[in-house]
């Protein structure tokens, strides 16, 4: 996994069928990456409807969140639909998996990425990184501490 | 390990003794349906326990999630203004199953609210503004999902009926 220091690896992800993220395009701005093992878990514990939740928080220290995990965009699409999500998902399908294992955070047993966050500065640069167990939602305090302490800087 | 961010203080809404040895403090949604199990086992707590505990509520409503959640958190804080916020809370658990818009004001007449006034308190900043605190410090907190237990001041890594077990094994 990727630690604090490294060089967040570049990466072109569709977001929806016609709509790709580059992580470059958003140099300049703080990236929150939340990889996932997959859509549709239970609601009330979904890490990625806390975040929906939290999207001022983020604005606030200048960061945008993306969801990534190896679902499809069709699969990411309903997803969102029916929880109401207001961030992209990017689906790391096709090479199936390549900027979890980039990032450090595939399991290859399961074939899922592995629940891990990574807070990117305005440089490119990973300022935090956390691996949650995967049963576990690794809430946001974490990020948020990391955000703040980037707007030290 | 995640801790309680900020401390029980006087803005909370507080059952139970002061003296209590076991403070727990919920965050919660009125529409999550795992809280709405919760509720009744928090009671039974609150009874088995009785002054060995005091029990603090803190909304965390997932407002795109559940679309009453936050009018829901409004109508206990509107009723807390009358004094009746563990009234209403009560009362919109017991009725989650057909929580919905028209529900508040029916609720309000039923504990006994001045209908009038709860109206125009629903309407507050200042209670949105109380709401929006205790989900501030629920996400500070590292509130993961509703319903989160802190106890004594920790992140309680469970959910209703292992807390209810832990503090059966603890006080025994």
């Amino acid at each position: 996994m990727l630690e604090k220091g490294a060089t967040a690896p570049d990466f072109e992800l569709n977001a929806t069928p016609d709509q790709k993220i580059k992580l470059k395009d958003f140099k300049g701005k703080n990236v929150i990456l939340a990889f996932y093992p997959a859509d549709w878990s239970q609601v009330c514990s979904d890490q990625m409807a806390l975040y929906n939740e939290m999207l001022k928080y983020f604005s606030k220290y200048d960061a945008q969140i993306f969801g990534v995990s190896v679902d499809s965009v069709w699969c990411h699409l309903a997803f969102e639909e029916n929880r109401k999500l207001h961030f992209p998902l990017l689906a790391d399908f096709e090479p199936k998996g390549a900027v979890s294992k980039a990032y450090g955070v595939y399991d290859d047993e399961v074939g899922e990425s592995k629940r891990a966050l990574f807070v990117i500065d305005k440089e490119g640069k990973i300022a935090w990184s956390y691996l949650s167990p995967v049963a576990v939602n690794p809430g946001a305090d974490g990020i948020l501490d990391a955000l703040e302490e980037l707007s030290k800087k | 390990m995640s801790v309680l961010k900020p401390e029980i203080n006087s803005q909370d809404h507080i059952q139970g003794d002061d003296s209590a040895s076991i403070a727990i403090v919920e965050f919660g949604d009125y529409q999550c349906p795992y809280c709405g199990d919760a509720y009744p086992i928090m009671k039974e707590i609150e009874e088995t326990f009785g002054h060995q505990i005091r029990f603090v509520f803190r909304h965390f409503p997932l407002t795109n999630a559940h679309e009453f959640a936050f009018p829901a958190a409004i109508a206990a804080e509107a009723a807390a203004l009358q004094g009746k916020f563990w009234e209403m809370h009560d009362a919109l658990y017991e009725n989650q199953y057909r929580l919905d818009g028209e529900l508040f004001d029916e609720l309000a007449e039923t504990i006994g609210l001045d209908l009038e006034q709860f109206q125009k308190d629903s309407a507050s900043e200042e209670i949105k503004r109380k709401i929006e605190d205790d989900f501030d410090s629920g996400v500070r907190s590292g509130v993961n999902g509703t319903p989160s237990f802190y106890v004594n001041g920790t992140k309680f890594d469970g959910g209703a009926t292992d807390l209810y077990q832990m503090l059966k094994e603890s006080t025994e």
